[in-house]
């Protein structure tokens, strides 16, 4: 429908790690968005963008294999979604953990490892000294060192924030699942784990998908953008992508993209889509009209 | 009743610490509480360290209490309270695992729900009590617990429980942790989140009415909380929080068997002092060591401020 090949998909050498052909999905009997598109490479940045409510997450959910598709192919890792177990590494919309859980972070990112595993590990064993080593390793990584040992309740957002970053890649995965990762860390720390996930992706070449409300603070590190609407959807590199054009023509009213002096995109007239999911958002679904894309 | 005649005449405390678990393990009612109570202690704190990891008290305390109506209900018709409480613990843990959960305002309508039918079994449980004539006292020992009349066959049905729960603990132990701290992570890693809650509420359900045995349904808590949120202020490690757990319900089982051995008082009374001054002391030790730590490089006292 409103869906726009801005640009021929550059097809990379090796199968794709995540294709969506004509995805279309349905929650409640409502048509979330319908059309979909999407061919991610192996180590590509990707971001999810659109109004509140649009179904953002729940893109992620059908990659994750947790919500199935409507209509169309879904393909991930070369099977169906939800069958590459460890090989997917997934962040959920923000959890923030109660002040009084008694867990340390270490122990936190030690369930990514092998949380899903049954029985009781050997003491001593050597598949033991491997994860310890893995677990320092990539809280290392994460810069998270100074305060893994802490009860992970007691940690700062921005400080479990990056604990979980470490348990989603503990497993070495091929596919990161991000569901805004940003949302409501202050600005420094939003500057600082974006460049964390923007290096893990270039340097580990581990393909992310990343749900944002905000592209600004990851704008310079994407590949390709995917930009919901009710009943569209359109993918592309961000430059071509978020523009007037495209997304008055995706929105089929009037939508500005303006550029302030220091680079930002601002979204202006975009619309919001039904209030349905205003509970799950209510806290920052106000005085949204003319925000950040 | 003979036990507790002889408890009066020849209980007292001889200030010789041998001489007296002597004389106390010469009975073998006390040994048998000892033992019982031993194998209770350890379940109870395993299952309670993961109790209050997942918020989950008020529905260990239901299930405790749904064993009172389940004994006494045992009792009346002739098998042995035991069995009652097993049985009556492990199907209410079935029906509240069925109940279906409507996203977060589920919780008010389920605590209410719980709440509902908790009451009404209390009720039931104290009806059956009131008819059958024959349980003197039988109530304040249901429900406040007791260490007298403790049978041999009474403690392997016990051992064979808790090695069946700790076994079955062993083994969905990680999932189940992971289930519990991070269910939405667990889920899409392929943990199946819903079946292990409610195998955790059937083996809590086994846990609780074990623990009623020597507690009684109302003192399930003793054991079953103040251990592990002892072991949670004292360290933030799942392994040692859990073994710790497990020494400290043992450590104020023995020491409130011993205590209410050699004094008039009950069972249940002191078991739950002592658990409670545990969790006092190491609350007030965690709060002491926070406020020593933050204030360690202020070199006013009153800068350290402990959040």
């Amino acid at each position: 429908m409103a869906r726009q090949g801005t640009s021929p998909e550059p097809v990379s050498a090796a199968a794709p790690v995540v294709a969506l052909q004509d995805v279309a999905v349905r929650v409640g009997g409502r048509t979330l968005w319908s059309g979909v598109d999407l061919r991610v490479g192996a180590g590509e940045f990707v971001a999810v963008l659109g109004p509140n409510g649009v179904g953002k997450s729940t893109l992620v959910k059908v990659l994750l294999g947790v919500q199935p598709a409507h209509e169309g192919r879904v393909r991930v890792l070369g099977g169906a979604p939800g069958r590459a177990g460890e090989r997917v590494g997934y962040l959920p919309q923000r959890r923030s953990f109660d002040a009084s859980l008694r867990m340390r972070g270490t122990d936190v990112v030690r369930l990514g490892w092998d949380g899903d595993r049954w029985g009781v590990p050997l003491p001593r064993s050597r598949a033991r000294r491997a994860a310890r080593k893995r677990i320092a390793e990539v809280i290392e990584r994460v810069g998270a060192a100074g305060y893994a040992h802490r009860p992970i309740g007691q940690c700062s957002g921005g400080e479990q924030q990056r604990l979980l970053i470490a348990q989603a890649l503990v497993r070495r995965p091929e596919l990161l699942l991000l569901d805004e990762p940003l949302d409501s860390l202050d600005l420094p720390n939003q500057a600082a784990v974006a460049s964390l996930i923007g290096r893990i992706c270039r340097e580990e070449g581990v393909t992310v998908v990343m749900v944002a409300h905000d592209v600004n603070p990851i704008l310079s590190r994407l590949d390709r953008v995917v930009y919901l609407a009710e009943g569209g959807a359109v993918s592309g590199p961000p430059a071509e992508v978020i523009t007037s054009e495209t997304l008055t023509r995706l929105y089929r009213t009037p939508v500005e993209v303006l550029r302030t002096s220091d680079g930002r995109l601002v979204v202006v007239g975009q619309p919001e889509a039904p209030a349905r999911h205003s509970d799950r958002h209510a806290d920052r679904h106000t005085g949204r009209d003319g925000g950040p894309a | 009743m003979s036990a507790l005649l002889q408890l009066a005449d020849g209980a007292a405390w001889s200030w010789n610490p041998a001489e007296d678990l002597r004389q106390m393990w010469a009975f073998p009612f006390m040994v048998n509480a000892f033992r019982a109570g031993t194998i209770v202690a350890v379940t109870a704190g395993v299952m309670g360290w993961f109790m209050v990891l997942r918020r989950q008290s008020f529905a260990g305390h239901t299930l405790a209490v749904v064993g009172f109506p389940g004994a006494s209900g045992a009792v009346l018709v002739g098998v042995g309270a035991t069995y009652g409480y097993f049985a009556f613990c492990v199907a209410a843990a079935l029906v509240i695992a069925a109940v279906p959960r409507g996203g977060r305002s589920g919780g008010v309508q389920e605590s209410a729900l719980t709440g509902t039918v908790q009451a009404f079994l209390l009720a039931c449980g104290f009806l059956f009590t009131a008819l059958y004539k024959g349980l003197l006292g039988g109530t304040t020992s249901l429900l406040f617990g007791s260490f007298l009349g403790i049978t041999t066959r009474q403690v392997w049905v016990l051992l064979a429980v808790a090695a069946a729960v700790l076994a079955a603990l062993a083994v969905i132990g990680r999932p189940l942790l992971f289930a519990s701290v991070d269910p939405d992570v667990a889920a899409a890693r392929g943990v199946p989140v819903r079946s292990l809650s409610t195998a955790f509420l059937v083996l809590l359900g086994a846990a609780a009415a074990g623990t009623s045995q020597i507690t009684g349904t109302l003192l399930v808590f003793a054991l079953l909380v103040m251990p592990a949120a002892t072991a949670q202020a004292l360290t933030a490690r799942p392994g040692p929080g859990l073994l710790l757990s497990a020494a400290v319900a043992v450590a104020v089982t023995w020491l409130g068997l011993t205590v209410a051995y050699f004094t008039p008082y009950p069972i249940g009374f002191w078991v739950t002092t002592f658990a409670f001054g545990c969790n006092v002391l190491a609350r007030a030790g965690a709060f002491a060591a926070g406020r020593l730590r933050a204030g360690t490089p202020a070199p006013l006292p009153a800068a350290g401020g402990a959040a």
